[in-house]
């Protein structure tokens, strides 16, 4: 009953998505207020129903019903109830619900936080938002419907979750990544809204960042949260692997990262707007990309849970689509979107789009990784991977001008910077760096160029970051000149410094990781970097849906006790799988990581041993950026500039979070 | 030419010799970092006409030989057999195992080829699935698909 309830909500969301595409839109052509004002009450409509098909979703798994196929599929009596919950998107048509549930979500935030922007703007974004929805609806409904029913015969219990995504990484991963590729969608509504209207000026611009931002930070800490699960969840002790869907979300990001600073020229300076408007395209298409790759399984992958290529297809079609029109619109329009602002070589404006070009090649260079193999394939070339080895040294190359442009971009100024200045504070950051990176360094045994320039890199970062704040306190630090500086200025300084964080993080770990793989019998041990692991036993264990071996080893160091590890490997009847869980004692300095393999006949095991030094910083860092995302969002110089300008729109009184992000000034 | 023009005409020839060169760059380093991949009777009779050398880098599909699996007795090490419609090569492969492998599953090892049918492997990924099959080996066993790699092997005789 109720998931019919589920199934009828989900063609009422459609329906309103189909209005809200088709009516607001021609509104806008005709100049119909009347046709304006549907706008905001269809989006509503258009949460409400997939909020309330998501619920009886939930509804579903919560209490076992498995007359429900999707339900049956991943979902068993035995399973806890908060991975009940969560099994809802264990899969590839709940999964898309969520992902549905996001964008409407994201399409009701817009017309609830717009009312600074002039009518007539929001509709027109309302009924982007709502024509891409229409596409994903369909999809839903047609190709992937999460209600569909196995009545009259139905199993009695379900064929249970997948023992991998059963974990608290899995619980907050998936939602924060889909937050952030559907996040974009809406800076790309804002640019097709603004190509639409044919008035691009940098008001668009003013109004998309906040989004952008939004979409951003969740991308971000949806990246770093999937990152951080395959390290401790898949027990290889990896962090990334470059694997195809690992790409599929990192395109986004850096075209994600490239349009919010582009985002920001184009608003304070008028400049680079064709490029801003691509951008704002071309991260959304790549979110759309993403999905397509991850959904239709052309592409070998080690960890996409939901694929099906049949379904591939309409995502292709829907990204052909979509990519198509909002190019033509582009090329229509493309001839009044002139610059009309002048600049030197040496200025904000020339780093900023320095930095762009860097990103961007950096997304071709991840796009091209991805795709070679299947284009390889299609042409009938034979089956090819890209490994490792390639991106590594693609992002080595590319990292040294970025953080270049990195440190100077801040301290310049727009227009027109000079040389000298620049050059006697580089200097400064040069000269500190060095001591600072040979000191950190000396307290590792090993030797390694990479590192001496990583590091380095890294406190060029920092020191430029912090002679940047001077500069703008005029060398004065204290509490009342911090607090003068902007929000978002604070944002731009947390994204920075949350980058070198991640950075100083990469650098560490992949050149002074210590990794072992051996066999040991109870009471071996085995001594990395100091550390003696001690191999106890093995103790049987007993969880609700699983039966475990459960490895436990001592670590010392230096005759002192420093943690006792369990590694279990985990055994699941119901998918008769078996999933390694590893055990790790993580610090700010350094992790202690192992992992059980299997027994072998003469009763040792086998066992991965990491030690892994400042490997949380990886997260760390990208956790500050999302957090200097966040601060952006919440300034509030911009909101009162939004003000003075919205007082064409007509209800002031109303507005709301109309102001926006990073202030580069 | 008047400098403003000498100026764009130097900016202009500058991006166009800097993407040159990126782009020669990552085709070299693409070049060197790619893996062909091989199923195993391809790696025995060769493909397109043409055998794998030995000292090659290159991935490989196929199915696990039941019965084939070998531990070392004080190593890591792990030597099986692996097969797809024809001759069956031999894995060698010093490390952990993936949880998933298992006798007469679909697994993809990459490494070096040692000699005409050893392959010396430093990764071997199964997938996180129960019914997982590569998919380019499931295209080059298509229409015997439902076949168990056991009855190929024993058919083909203990080579």
């Amino acid at each position: 009953m109720i998931a019919e309830l589920g199934q009828l909500s989900l063609i009422l969301a459609m329906m309103a998505s189909m209005c809200l595409g088709f009516y607001p839109i021609v509104g806008a052509i005709r100049g119909e207020p009347r046709l304006l004002i549907m706008a905001k009450p269809m989006a509503f409509a258009m949460f409400a129903f997939t909020l309330l098909a998501y619920m009886a979703l939930t509804h579903a798994f919560v209490t076992d019903d498995f007359t429900i196929k999707y339900v049956a599929n991943h979902s068993n009596s035995l399973l806890p109830v908060y991975y009940k919950y969560t099994a809802v998107w264990g899969g590839h048509e709940g999964s898309f619900l969520l992902w549905m549930l996001m964008l409407s979500g994201w399409t009701c935030a817009v017309a609830i936080f717009s009312r600074g922007v002039p009518l007539i703007m929001v509709a027109r974004v309302l009924g982007v938002l709502g024509a891409i929805a229409l596409g994903f609806y369909l999809f839903l409904i047609l190709a992937s419907n999460p209600f569909e029913s196995l009545l009259p015969y139905f199993p009695v219990d379900g064929r249970d979750l997948n023992p991998l995504l059963q974990d608290i990484g899995m619980i907050i991963h998936p939602p924060m990544l889909y937050m952030g590729y559907v996040g974009f969608s809406v800076a790309f509504a804002f640019a097709i809204a603004a190509l639409m209207a044919g008035r691009l000026d940098s008001t668009w611009a003013r109004w998309a960042r906040p989004w952008a931002l939004a979409a951003w930070g969740f991308l971000t800490l949806g990246i770093t949260l999937g990152s951080w699960w395959a390290y401790y969840e898949l027990g290889w002790g990896g962090w990334w692997f470059w694997d195809p869907v690992e790409n599929a979300s990192f395109m986004p990001w850096l075209a994600g990262t490239a349009l919010i600073h582009s985002l920001a020229v184009t608003e304070k300076r008028k400049v680079f707007k064709a490029w801003t408007v691509l951008l704002a395209i071309s991260a959304f298409s790549l979110s759309l990309l993403g999905t397509f790759l991850v959904r239709s399984g052309i592409i070998v992958s080690v960890h996409s849970f939901a694929s099906d290529p049949e379904r591939g297809l309409f995502i292709l079609g829907l990204l052909v689509l979509v990519i198509g029109c909002s190019l033509a619109l582009f090329a229509m329009r493309s001839s009044m979107l002139k610059s009309n602002s002048r600049y030197q070589l040496v200025s904000r404006e020339m780093m900023l789009i320095g930095n762009n070009v860097f990103l961007t090649a950096a997304t071709i260079v991840v796009l091209l990784g991805t795709l070679l193999p299947l284009v390889h394939k299609e042409l009938g070339l034979g089956s090819i991977s890209v490994g490792e080895p390639f991106f590594n040294q693609m992002f080595t190359w590319l990292i040294v001008p970025f953080v270049v442009l990195l440190a100077m971009g801040p301290m310049s100024r727009w227009k027109r910077q000079a040389i000298g200045d620049l050059k006697s504070q580089l200097l400064w950051a040069v000269l500190l760096g060095l001591v600072m990176t040979a000191l950190l360094l000396t307290s590792f045994e090993r030797f390694s160029m990479l590192a001496v320039l990583g590091t380095f890199l890294v406190f060029v970062i920092v020191l430029t970051t912090i002679q940047e704040i001077l500069l703008r306190t005029n060398q004065q630090i204290n509490w009342r000149n911090l607090r003068k500086l902007s929000r978002s200025h604070w944002g731009m300084v947390l994204g920075h410094l949350g980058f070198a964080v991640t950075l100083l993080g990469i650098t560490l770990t992949s050149n002074f990781s210590e990794e072992r793989e051996v066999r040991l019998n109870i009471g071996d041990s085995v001594e990395l970097q100091n550390y003696q692991f001690t191999f106890k036993q093995v103790r049987h264990i007993e969880g609700p849906n699983y039966s475990a071996d459960g490895g436990v080893v001592t670590v010392i160091r230096n005759g002192e006790f420093v943690t006792e590890l369990l590694a279990e490997k985990r055994f699941y009847p119901v998918q008769r799988n078996v999933m390694t869980e590893a055990g790790i004692d993580s610090n700010l300095l350094r992790d202690l990581f192992v992992a059980l393999g299997d027994e072998f006949t003469d009763g040792s095991w086998g066992l991965r041993v990491y030690v892994k030094p400042f490997v949380l910083w990886i997260w760390l860092g990208a956790a500050i950026m999302a957090l200097g995302a966040l601060l952006s969002i919440m300034d509030k110089r911009y909101r009162l500039v939004c003000v003075s300008k919205a007082t064409q729109a007509k209800n002031i009184e109303n507005r709301q979070i109309a102001g926006t992000g990073a202030d580069f000034g | 030419m008047n400098p403003r023009r000498k100026k764009r005409l130097l900016a202009v020839t500058g991006i166009v010799a800097l993407i040159a060169i990126s782009v020669s760059l990552m085709l070299y380093s693409l070049n060197q970092n790619i893996d062909l991949f091989y199923t195993p009777s391809e790696i025995i009779n060769g493909k397109d006409g043409r055998l794998p050398v030995p000292g090659q880098r290159l991935r490989v599909g196929g199915m696990v030989v039941e019965g084939s699996v070998e531990h070392d007795q004080k190593e890591l090490a792990v030597t099986f057999n692996l097969v797809d419609v024809g001759p069956v090569v031999k894995i060698i492969y010093k490390g952990l195992l993936p949880d998933l492998f298992r006798e007469g599953q679909g697994i993809v090892a990459t490494g070096k080829l040692l000699d005409a049918n050893t392959i010396m492997a430093d990764e071997v990924l199964a997938k996180h699935d129960e019914e997982y099959m590569p998919p380019e080996l499931a295209e080059a066993m298509k229409g015997i698909r439902h076949e168990k790699p056991k009855q190929i092997y024993d058919a083909e005789g203990r080579n």
